[in-house]
């Protein structure tokens, strides 16, 4: 508990997570290590496909029974390496010290029982409390996600509320127990654009207020600029690009990263004015069963690929403020 | 703040799923008729020894006497027994089986079918190849088996009935189990670290519960037919009336009065008929696609 600012709060070193499929072993996620600190914003960005919810799932010891496992790596909590762990002890650290927001608010949560016992029920479980202040607690926390009339809500059932007051209701769950790290998959994928910016508002704040730590995983540029400090970029499996948020979006060096930040529309003041088309990356994400080899998995969609590109995986490339790039030609970019 | 302020649509018809279910339910009327006759047998087996009292076994009157003459209202079977009198205490034996053994079949039913559906794996071999090898015995040979060979008490008979109908409950549960568990409110559960036991029994079941509950309520039906096989073969507790033993006590006599058999048979048509509409009905309410909205 005594961690300083320097010591890391979470630790990942080359974690490497095979999925075993109908075509044989592949690893969905392969050679990744990050560092988390308490109260920074870590976001994983990428396509569907690329490993960012199975990240989550493996930091939450939650890999799909006999599909998935971790292969290779650590993930250290508090010095605690977790795929090690016991599943009893996993049980404790899961809603105590970390808790998950998950992408689709209209599956996540309980139809058959109210919110306020879906979230009073955490709070007994973890913090011990009684009936009556586990409910007061909820109501408390309901007001915090800003849920209007919160003390009529707090009986409503999950199919009364809209989407987005359900993802709030997730986000009161995930912070009942006031977590030392949050891991928000996609967390407003599925809400309105204005909803999306009182959820992230929402999450900063919380997570201002109690110190708490964030992994949010989105393929959205423009909340990873808003909401991050440090971003990870991931492709088919592997870390394509990491460093600070506004050094990264300013000056990627990786063409991959590139292509995700021209694609993000930009709006103009006049309707009128000239538009230029919109940039998208050709392609799509290979698929799982090619996902080891060694290559650039990228050079398919790449258009500065060339033959060391296509025949050699290419190493990690630092650059100034810890930004790293995992491209053969990462100083041109 | 402004919390006061804020309207509040949907909190003055805040309601739970079940009462939502019962809302429909009251909207079907074969349902209800089915119910209120249901409600009706119950109360006669439960008051009906207290308005009508005699004792069943009790001769009463000449063998035979036809419905409605000499003041029994139903007649006297082949020995001279007040008919009405056997129909009431019947009610409660054929009601009360009907009742424990749809309860066990459901207990044994959803651990099976429960342990079944979310551990998977050899737990899940070894369990529904149990359930396949109860399901292909012959039903009523092998609860005759049981009856005869450890005694014709009613807890035996319920018993008898409970381990040779639960297979069809186990496989709903784990059909339902194997649904639920992948749904992305129990990954949530499991992500609070909720324990496989709370979520067994506080996340996944009662969330299973509106099929078991329809296929429940038809076993009550079943069962109660089961059990007047069961008697109607003279394999029942003999110092106990039931409804499928005054049938079979008097199936000689069938040519010659056949009121004897046809009104215990009635009995029992209306009453199964009534679980069967009042299944239905739960059918209907419980499942949302069936729901017209």
């Amino acid at each position: 508990m005594k961690n300083s600012h320097n010591s890391p709060l979470l630790k990942v070193e080359n974690l490497r997570i095979e999925l075993t499929t109908r075509d044989g072993v592949a690893p969905v996620i392969d050679d990744l290590s990050l560092e988390l600190r308490a109260g920074e914003t870590l976001s994983f960005v990428g396509e569907s496909g690329c490993g960012k919810s199975m990240t989550a799932l493996a930091l939450m010891g939650l890999l799909p029974e006999k599909v998935g496992r971790v292969a290779k790596g650590s993930i250290c909590f508090n010095g605690e390496d977790l795929t090690t762990a016991s599943p009893a002890r996993l049980n404790e650290i899961r809603g105590n010290d970390i808790s998950m927001i998950f992408q689709e608010p209209m599956t996540s949560l309980n139809p058959v029982y109210t919110i306020g016992e879906q979230i009073a029920e955490v709070l007994r479980r973890h913090r011990g409390m009684n009936k009556a202040a586990a409910w007061q607690r909820a109501i408390e926390l309901l007001d915090a996600v800003r849920i209007p009339n919160p003390k009529n809500r707090v009986s409503d059932y999950p199919h009364q509320l809209s989407g987005g007051q359900r993802q709030r209701v997730m986000i009161a769950i995930a912070l009942a127990c006031e977590p030392k790290i949050l891991i928000a998959d996609e967390p407003t994928t599925a809400l309105d654009v204005t909803v999306q910016a009182q959820i992230f508002d929402l999450m900063r704040d919380l997570g201002r207020e109690l110190g708490t730590a964030t992994i949010l995983i989105t393929h959205d540029m423009g909340a990873v600029a808003e909401m991050a400090e440090r971003m990870i970029v991931m492709y088919a499996g592997r870390m394509a690009e990491t460093g600070p948020v506004q050094q990264v979006i300013d000056h990627p060096r990786h063409p991959y990263t590139k292509g995700l930040i021209s694609c993000v529309p930009h709006l103009l003041a006049q309707l009128t004015a000239e538009r230029p088309p919109l940039a998208e990356i050709d392609g799509i994400v290979p698929s799982l069963k090619d996902f080891g080899r060694d290559e650039c998995l990228f050079a398919s969609r790449c258009e500065r690929a060339n033959e060391q590109c296509r025949n050699q995986r290419p190493p990690e490339v630092g650059f100034s403020a810890g930004q790293l790039s995992a491209c053969w030609q990462a100083e041109d970019v | 703040m402004n919390t006061q302020k804020t309207p509040t649509p949907s909190t003055a018809q805040a309601q739970s799923p079940m009462g939502e279910a019962w809302r429909m339910f009251r909207r079907d009327h074969a349902a209800m008729a089915g119910l209120l006759v249901l409600m009706l047998v119950l109360i006669a087996g439960l008051a009906g020894p207290y308005v009508y009292s005699g004792d069943p076994f009790e001769m009463v009157w000449a063998p035979f006497t036809t419905p409605g003459t000499d003041g029994f209202v139903l007649g006297t079977d082949y020995l001279g027994r007040d008919l009405l009198v056997m129909l009431i205490h019947g009610a409660r034996v054929s009601i009360a089986i009907g009742l424990s053994a749809a309860f066990l079949t459901v207990v044994i039913g959803i651990t099976v079918g429960a342990l079944a559906g979310f551990y998977r794996g050899w737990v899940e071999e070894l369990l529904m190849r149990l359930t396949e090898f109860f399901q292909v015995l012959p039903t009523l040979l092998f609860s005759m088996v049981i009856v005869a060979l450890f005694g014709a008490s009613l807890p035996m008979i319920t018993l008898a009935i409970g381990i040779v109908s639960w297979p069809p409950v186990a496989r709903i549960t784990r059909a339902e189990f194997m649904r639920i568990r992948e749904l992305e409110y129990v990954t949530a559960a499991r992500a609070c670290g909720v324990s496989n036991v709370k979520i067994i029994l506080q996340v996944i079941l009662p969330n299973a519960l509106p099929p078991i509950i329809v296929q429940a309520a038809l076993m009550v039906g079943s069962a109660i037919l089961f059990e007047a096989g069961l008697s109607f073969l003279g394999l029942t507790d003999p110092n106990v009336v039931s409804w499928g033993q005054i049938i079979g006590s008097n199936r000689q006599y069938i040519l010659d009065s056949s009121y004897t058999v046809t009104i215990p048979g009635l009995a029992i048509f209306v009453t199964v008929l009534a679980i069967s509409l009042v299944g239905d009905g739960l059918n209907d309410a419980l499942n949302p696609k069936l729901r017209k909205r």
